[in-house]
Order: structure tokens, then sequence, then C-alpha cells
């Protein structure tokens, strides 16, 4: 027997004694995946039961290195474990921005020391991380952020405002863009710093959304205390960080753009019938989902074939630098379709008879889509002169 | 299998794109237009690329190809599209070889295919007969008389109508128009009896021509396939068809757009060049990415050709109607973002905007694609 078969069974009969049959459902939206931290939010006791066992393994963070608590898998072996999740239809045990974000960026940027102290928390769930970016005055031109950072020793004490500070409300610590010197371009003098929110200088409030939910916050600094230890790379060079999570976080917000399990067109036919052709009853409704699904065809090939470059070692496409504009784009015009097919259905905001509103709340959440992360008009930018070599005004 | 080039693939690309710079390109079409070619190639250029081993590019060794399958043949197109090559690639290499593999008999298929490869027959497909792409309203017919049939009826937009040899033409010998049963393909030839071709001047300069049918008898042992049952094999070679000219499309589409973004870099107005403007770097931006979707599509599409795994019907029409969306735009923009001089003859990229309509005309346009693809997708 190969070691990588002998890997499947050793993970199958594992996972098959240790995962709690609670544990075997699908999440139930957003709020409903696990996220750790000190004061974690649970629909089900089970989920910090799976994910302590789990983390013990490593296997919350299945790739990274044995050393820093990962589970030191290779590819091959990850796709494994991934493959006997999915067999008896396992979640994810463990969903933070400490493994999306800030864990890659320790694993580019962090000293050894760092390394060792934050990483394996990241991997048991003991701490859930928020990220610090845009301001009030700094969204799209992200670097012209204000908060600043004094120097005082082996410590800098912080002032300023965050906003779109995503769970903040529910984090434990924050990696924060601060600017330590502002004498140069605007560039240049930020820092990529992390520091506990559990201090009295740190103040959090959360922000209705025009879906309702809060998943936003706006943080405040008030003489905040981050110690010298926990600044990542050097003083001054924290734009360069800021840039790789950017990239990190656009390939996630565009996996929104995916298809849905239930096509839109097929949705729409069973809401409002079909001719004798079989073409959708509302001719113009018909024409403008087919436009959708067309492009979204199209899209699903292109992730595909960006990845498959990437595997043959052809580099990423310059197609890789559409994703986030395209696919939120995507996802707006679907939630858009949702309302035109579903009419009143999906208009209602609470209760029972509207299944509390979920679709009229993810038609506005997805307005914030092509927003966040950089906006449409700012991934057009960066098309523009980056791949097409336009020159600036 | 991946959707990316392998190594051999990559240098079929490279050579065709060095070959065709040189010797296929739209000053090439240009002249052939203002010469009034009725072939409306150049028999020397074709010569070359039969040398190479183009005619038989798809066609499998078996039939004296060279077995590359269509991955390599919508290479080839899309080169061609980029420089707008005229030559016999679409009519005869893409589409009548497509029909023939479908349709014919093993010996049809020995014959017919070889002479196709070694570059010795140039055939086409002769289908429409009304203003629009409508295979089954097809209302030619074909009655048998002893060992024979007799066709009538009349086609239009027959691709090298002047230049071919033979014609696949479709005929009804049973059912009504709008019916899939009943309809039958010949293999005529272009010197038969009764068939008159009638050379028509399009808007790409491309040859094309209606062919007139009046009591051409032809012998029955050149009906391609089963009398009657045309249909399937002519509904997925016309897949294949649209996959090939999506290919087409696609280099058209993208040679246009990479000549405007070097002439945003290049026209000065307002004492700058007119690239650093945001209203037009933001089209541009955003046709760039419609170009990179078209170009995953037709790849997804020319695999699923090759592999006979995936819905090709879906696939096709999702290919052509994308690619005429985009063509459409690419084209457009190219004409509106070089301003005067994109009006003039003497430029060159007026030559796009018009080999991109017929191309997108040919066999279905975006309007017929997108409701094809929509019922196949259920609405």
């Amino acid at each position: 027997m190969s070691n990588l078969e002998k890997f499947r069974q050793e993970a199958r009969a594992w996972l098959e004694e240790n995962c709690p049959h609670s544990m075997r459902t699908p999440v139930k939206g957003f709020d409903d995946f696990y996220s750790g931290g000190r004061k974690p939010k649970m629909e089900h006791p089970d989920q910090k039961r799976w994910c302590d066992r789990m983390a013990e393994r490593g296997w919350t963070v299945p790739h990274w290195p044995k050393k820093y608590g990962g589970g030191g898998l290779d590819n091959e072996e990850v796709k494994i474990l991934q493959q006997e999740m999915a067999r008896i239809g396992a979640r994810r045990p463990l969903d933070s921005f400490g493994i999306s974000m800030l864990g890659p960026a320790l694993l580019h940027f962090g000293s050894e020391e760092q390394k060792l102290e934050h990483l394996p928390k990241i991997v048991r769930g003991e701490i859930r991380w928020c990220q610090g970016y845009s301001e009030p005055n700094a969204g799209s031109d992200l670097a012209s952020l204000a908060t600043r950072a004094e120097d005082k020793g082996d410590h800098y004490v912080i002032n300023g405002q965050k906003i779109w500070t995503s769970y903040a409300d529910l984090c434990d610590w924050i990696f924060c863009l601060v600017r330590t010197d502002n004498t140069g371009s605007k560039h240049e003098g930020i820092s990529f710093v992390l520091f506990d929110m559990d201090q009295p200088g740190v103040t959090v409030r959360p922000i209705k959304l025009i879906s309702g939910s809060s998943p936003f916050c706006e943080t405040f600094f008030d003489n905040a205390i981050a110690y010298k230890k926990n600044l990542i790379g050097e003083e001054g060079k924290g734009w360069t960080i800021a840039k790789y999570l950017l990239t990190h976080e656009r390939e996630m917000i565009s996996g929104f753009g995916a298809a849905p399990k239930k096509s839109v067109g097929q949705v729409a036919v069973e809401t409002l019938g079909a001719d004798v052709t079989g073409r959708l009853a509302n001719s113009v409704l018909r024409q403008t989902i087919a436009q959708y699904q067309l492009d979204t065809l199209a899209f699903g090939a292109t992730m595909a074939r960006v990845g498959d470059e990437a595997k043959a070692g052809q580099g990423l496409g310059a197609a890789s630098s559409i994703f986030k504009y395209y696919g939120t784009e995507l996802n707006k015009r679907r939630n858009e379709l949702n309302l035109a097919t579903l009419g009143e259905a999906a208009l209602g905001w609470d209760g029972d008879c509207y299944h509390g509103g979920y679709l009229s709340r993810d038609w506005l959440r997805s307005k914030g889509n092509s927003i966040e992360g950089g906006t449409s008009e700012v991934q057009l930018n960066i098309i523009a002169k980056r791949v097409l070599g336009l020159p600036d005004a | 299998m991946a959707l990316v080039l392998n190594e051999e693939q990559l240098m079929l690309k490279d050579a065709a794109a060095g070959f065709l710079a040189q010797k296929a390109t739209v000053a090439h079409l240009r002249a052939l237009r203002d010469s009034g070619s009725a072939r409306g190639f150049s028999d020397e250029v074709w010569a070359e690329m039969v040398e190479m081993g183009w005619a038989g590019i798809a066609i499998p060794e078996a039939f004296g190809g060279l077995g590359y399958g269509y991955i390599g043949l919508g290479l080839l197109l899309e080169q061609a599209g980029r420089n707008l090559s005229a030559s016999p690639l679409q009519a005869t290499v893409l589409v009548a070889a497509a029909v023939i593999g479908e349709l014919g008999s093993a010996q049809q298929k020995e014959q017919l295919l070889a002479a196709i490869a070694a570059g010795e027959s140039l055939v086409s497909l002769a289908l429409q007969e009304g203003l629009h792409h409508a295979p089954l309203n097809c209302a030619a017919t074909a009655v048998r008389d002893g060992a024979d049939f007799v066709i009538n009826g009349g086609k239009v937009l027959v691709q090298d109508a002047t230049a071919a040899q033979s014609f696949i033409v479709i005929v009804r010998t049973g059912g009504n128009p709008g019916e899939e049963p009943g309809l039958s393909a010949f293999v005529v030839d272009a010197n038969a009896r009764g068939l008159r071709v009638e050379p028509r001047s399009m808007v790409d300069s491309r040859s094309a021509g209606a062919l007139v049918l009046e009591n051409v008898r032809v012998p029955a042992a050149d009906l391609l396939g089963r009398e009657g049952h045309a249909w399937p094999g002519l509904s997925r070679a016309l897949d294949i068809a649209n996959i090939g000219l999506a290919s087409e499309l696609l280099g058209i589409s993208t040679a246009a757009f990479e000549r405007t973004v070097a002439y945003l870099k290049e026209r000065k107005q307002f004492g700058r060049v007119i690239g650093t403007f945001q209203g037009l770097q933001h089209r541009a931006a955003e046709l760039f990415a419609e170009l990179e979707l078209a170009r995953s599509i037709v790849l997804q599409a020319l695999h699923a050709i090759d592999e006979g795994t995936q819905d090709l019907a879906l696939l096709a029409s999702a290919a052509k109607a994308k690619l005429c969306e985009v063509a459409q735009r690419a084209t457009n923009e190219a004409i509106q973002m070089h301003g005067g001089i994109g009006m003039t003859d003497e430029h060159e990229i007026g030559f796009f905007i018009k080999r991109a309509r017929v191309a997108q005309h040919t066999f279905g346009d975006y309007n017929y694609h997108l409701d094809r693809f929509a019922l196949r997708s259920g609405f």
C-alpha cells in the first residue's frame, strides 16, 4: 500500500471516530462558521469540540508546518484530507482571518519568534484576528491612512480610527496599518503592527448595514499600545505587506462570483413558467438571465484556466487581475436577478414566509462586494495601468 | 485535460503567428481586395499552409491528417483572425472536413478527408437559404430518380464559392421546413450540370457566393450518411464550425484591442496622450476583462470537441454568443477610440470590424446562439 493510501485510511478512521454528527451538516449562512477566539460565538457547542480535536492534529490548518502548530501535510495529503472530510460531509472546523489573511503574511514576512508566538494560537482557534486597514478618509486611497503610531522605546502609542473592521466586536487581536512616519511619500512610513484589542485604549462600535446585519465595526484608538516585538517586517515598510494581503483578500471575495447550485434560469422557469418550446415566459427577463449565466460560465472557465496555468508553471496569467472586479459584479447581477425573478418573495425583510428575509438581505449585502477590498473602479485603474500599461494622467 | 496549452501547441501557435504575420497580413488582404481577386485568397500562401500540414491539422492520422485535434486548428484560426488572413482554413479545413467527419461513411472519409488533408480538394458547405442561419428551415429538395437524386433549390453565403471544387449541399429528401427528420447532405461537383455559382461581393472582402441548383443530378453514392438522417451529425459539425469561428473572432477581437491600446498610448490631444484619460482607461480595462473571459470559454469549447465529454451544443453556443458579443464591442470601440482616422479606408482597423461581422453572422449570430444557450440551459 502506498504511503498516501495509508494516510487516507488513517484519516478516514480518525475522522469517522472524532467528527461529531452535528458537524456533518452544512453550515447555515455566514454566521454559522466557527471562528474561535476568547469569546467564541457558537450555534452549537460541538463547534468548539470539533475545532479542538482537529487542532490537536494541526488539521485546522493542515498545510502549515508542524513547528507552528499546523498539520505539516503536503499538497497531496491536504487534498486527501479534504476528500475524506467531504466524504462524511464534515464542516471546516475553523474559519478565520488568522488562517486566511494574517497567517500567510506572517509566514512570508514574520520573524521566527513572531511565527512561533502567533501561528499556533491561530491553529488552535485561541485568538481571533481582525484587520485594521480602512479609515474614514482612507478607503480606495488606502495609502493616505493617518492613524499615528508614536515611538516610545519598546512600544508604540497609537491614536486614530479604523473603519470597516470585520467582526472587531468578536475579535481579540488586530493586525493594523499605522503611520510611523509622515515625512516621505504616502506609501512610505506605513508600518504593520499587531496588538491586543483587550486594553483601555481600544473602543469598538458595530456598524449596522443596509442589510440589517453588522459584520463591520468602527474601531477607535486612544493611546492604545502596540509592543515593538509585534512589528512585522521593517518599520515604515508595511505597505508591501498590505499589498500582499489585499491580493489575498481580493481572491477570496472574487469567489462570490461562482455559479449557484440551482441556476437562476431554472428558478425562473419554476417561478414564472415556460412556453411550449421550453422558453421562459418573460422574454426580456430570459435574455438578461441568459447573459448572466453565459458570463458566469465564462468566468468559471477563467478561474479554471488561471489555476491550470499556474500549475503548469506558466505564471499567473494577466487574467487574475480581473477576478475581483468581474466576480463581484457578477454577484450583484445574480442578486438583482433573484429580485426580478422572485418578486414579492425577495422583498420581504423578516418572518417565516420570507425565510427571514435572506434574499433581500443578501441582495443588499452584495452591493458592498464591489466596494470592499478595493472598489471596481480601483480594479479598473489597476488593470489599465499595470496590465495595459496606460500612462498616469 | 487542463485548460493550458502544452509545449507542442505553444510551438504550433508561435510558428503560425510568425508565418501569418509575414505572409498573410491585413496589407495582403487589402491587396487581394484591390486586385479584384475572385478567389479571395492567395494560392501560393495556401500551398505553403498545406506544406506545413495545416489542411489536415484536425483530421485523424488514419485519414492522412496530422491528428492535432481542434485545439490545434483553433490556434491556427485564432492567429488567422489576428492577421485577417484569408485562406480555405475556415470553409474547407474547419467546416467541410467536420461535416464529412460526422456524416461520411468510412470509405467517403478515406477518400474525401485524405484529399482535403493533402490540399488537393477545396470543399464548402452550402446550407443557408434565407437572411439568417436557420438550418431546419432548409427548403431545397432532392428527389430520387433511379440510381440518382435530382436537386433543386438555392443557397447563400457559401464561403469560397468560386474556389471550391465541390460543395456539400444540404437538402430535404423528406419532412417539412422546421423539422429535423428528412434532411440529407450531398457532395456536388462544382462543375455539375444545372449548378450555377454566383459570386457575391461581401463586406469582409472574402470570397462568398450564392448557388442556384436547377435539376442537378447526383449519383446516390454521393449522399453523405443516411438519407433523411443528416441532422444529428450536421448539428454537431455546426457546433464545431461555430467554435472554430469563435476562435477566429477571439483573434480578431484581441488584435483590434491591442492595436487600439497602442493607439491610446500614442495619440495626443489636449497636450497629452489620450490613454491618460480615465474615461478611456476604464472602457479599455472592461474590454480586457471580457477578452479574458472570451479566451477561457473558447479554450473550454475546443477541449470539449477533442474530448467529447461535455455538452458540446451548450458550449458551442456559449462560445459563439460570447465571442459575438465581445467582438462587436471590441471592434466598435476600436473605431470609436481611433477617432476620425478609424473611419478611413487607409487605416487598417476598419478591416477588423468588417471581417468580424461576417464571422459573427456565419452559422448563427449572437441572438441565435444566446437563445440556443438558454434553451440548452433549461429556460
